[in-house]
Order: C-alpha cells, then sequence, then structure tokens
C-alpha cells in the first residue's frame, strides 16, 4: 500500500558533500555515502540547493540538522547552504588531515574521515570488517 | 489558484490536506487542491520529505504538517 513509501519519517540529520572534482572532492561524497549507509546522516542533493529548488530547499529546511563536508578550504557545500539561508555543520578534510592532490581515496581514508566526523562511531566497527560499519 | 498536497497518502498528508481545505473555505477563496500521491510526481518537484504543500506548482513547505493559520498566511501571500 502506499503507506509503505511513506516519505513522512523524521528528517533527522543531512549530510551534504561538496564532491568536487579533486581527490578531497571525491573523499567528501565516499564518506558521506558511507555515514548514510550507517545510518548516521541522510545523503541530500547539494545540487538542488545550490540551484534554490523549492521543494529541496523546504525538505532541507525539515532536517534537525545540517552537515557540510567540504574537500578543501574552499569550503563550497558549507557556502551554498549559508548561501541558502543554512547554518550547517561544517567539515573541512583539510583541518581532518586530508591534503588536496595528495589523498588516496580508499577504505582506509573513507573509514578515518567518517569516524572523525561522527566522533568515533563509523572507525570502531569498521576496522575489522574492512569495509562497513554495517559489515558490508 | 492550484494548491497541490504531495504525500503518498499517510496520516500526516491527510491531516495536511484537511488544514488546507479549512484554510481555503476560512478565507473564501477560488483555489483547486488536489494530492499528487505519485512518488516520481513528488521527487520531480525536488520534495524529499512529505508531507509537502505546492501553491501554483511551486513548493512552500516541505516534511511539517502545516496548521490551517500557517497555511492561510501562506496563500493569502
Amino acid at each position: 500500500m502506499a503507506e509503505n513509501n511513506c516519505m513522512c519519517q523524521e528528517a533527522g540529520v543531512l549530510i551534504f558533500p561538496c564532491s568536487g572534482g579533486s581527490d578531497v572532492g571525491e573523499l567528501s561524497d565516499r564518506v558521506a555515502r558511507k555515514m548514510a549507509k550507517c545510518g548516521q546522516a541522510k545523503m541530500f542533493c547539494l545540487a538542488g540547493i545550490g540551484a534554490h529548488l523549492p521543494g529541496m530547499i523546504e525538505s532541507a529546511k525539515a532536517a534537525n540538522k545540517l552537515i557540510a563536508i567540504d574537500g578543501c578550504q574552499v569550503l563550497c557545500s558549507k557556502k551554498i547552504l549559508e548561501h541558502a539561508g543554512f547554518s550547517p555543520i561544517s567539515f573541512n578534510l583539510k583541518d581532518l588531515g586530508f591534503e588536496k592532490g595528495k589523498t588516496k581515496v580508499n577504505e582506509e581514508n573513507i573509514d578515518t574521515a567518517a569516524s572523525k566526523i561522527s566522533g568515533g562511531k563509523v572507525e570502531k566497527t569498521t576496522i575489522h570488517n574492512s569495509g562497513g560499519c554495517c559489515g558490508n | 489558484m492550484k494548491i497541490e498536497i504531495l504525500g503518498v497518502g499517510c496520516p500526516k498528508c491527510k491531516q495536511l490536506t484537511a488544514n488546507a481545505e479549512a484554510a481555503v473555505n476560512e478565507l473564501n477563496i477560488q483555489a483547486e487542491i488536489s494530492k499528487v500521491t505519485d512518488i516520481d510526481k513528488i521527487t520531480e518537484y525536488g520534495v524529499m520529505m512529505t508531507p509537502a504543500l505546492a501553491v501554483d506548482s511551486t513548493v512552500v513547505s516541505a516534511g511539517k504538517v502545516l496548521s490551517k493559520e500557517e497555511i492561510k498566511k501562506l496563500i493569502s501571500k
């Protein structure tokens, strides 16, 4: 029945990676997807916010918290969200030890970054599972 | 004026529909209220949280059950 597809659940935490073209941009995306997969946040479309699509903006307003993950100090995700009137919690992967142009996008770095952003909730379970807090 | 309630038909969507109908009645304005229950159409609007309310094809609220008074303010603009 229709209610099986209901989108009325609480919005919770939405996560917006910059998903930029560099290695750290890619890492931001992979980290966000990992956190989403682990149920710590929901991925959301930064492009939709940048395009000021009313449906996207209004949906983001329903969230309890917005997290921006940027790969570098340009902070595109944070600035796009701020431009749309939001005040996200901002993480810059550079501040977490990932240098633009010198970062490998691999499971180890994804787990490390996700752990730092989520306060350790990912790292502890991924170390022995080689790939995911969900065991994937 | 065209008012659309976006949602697949759960109690929250029904409540929003009832509130919208009450708002239109109290304002005594001409408005066509319709429900959009098709997920594809809802996502075409960019809506990720329902229930949502669109006025003349522009989403003005998502993820909230607006009260009658809130809807009155939105459609009186």
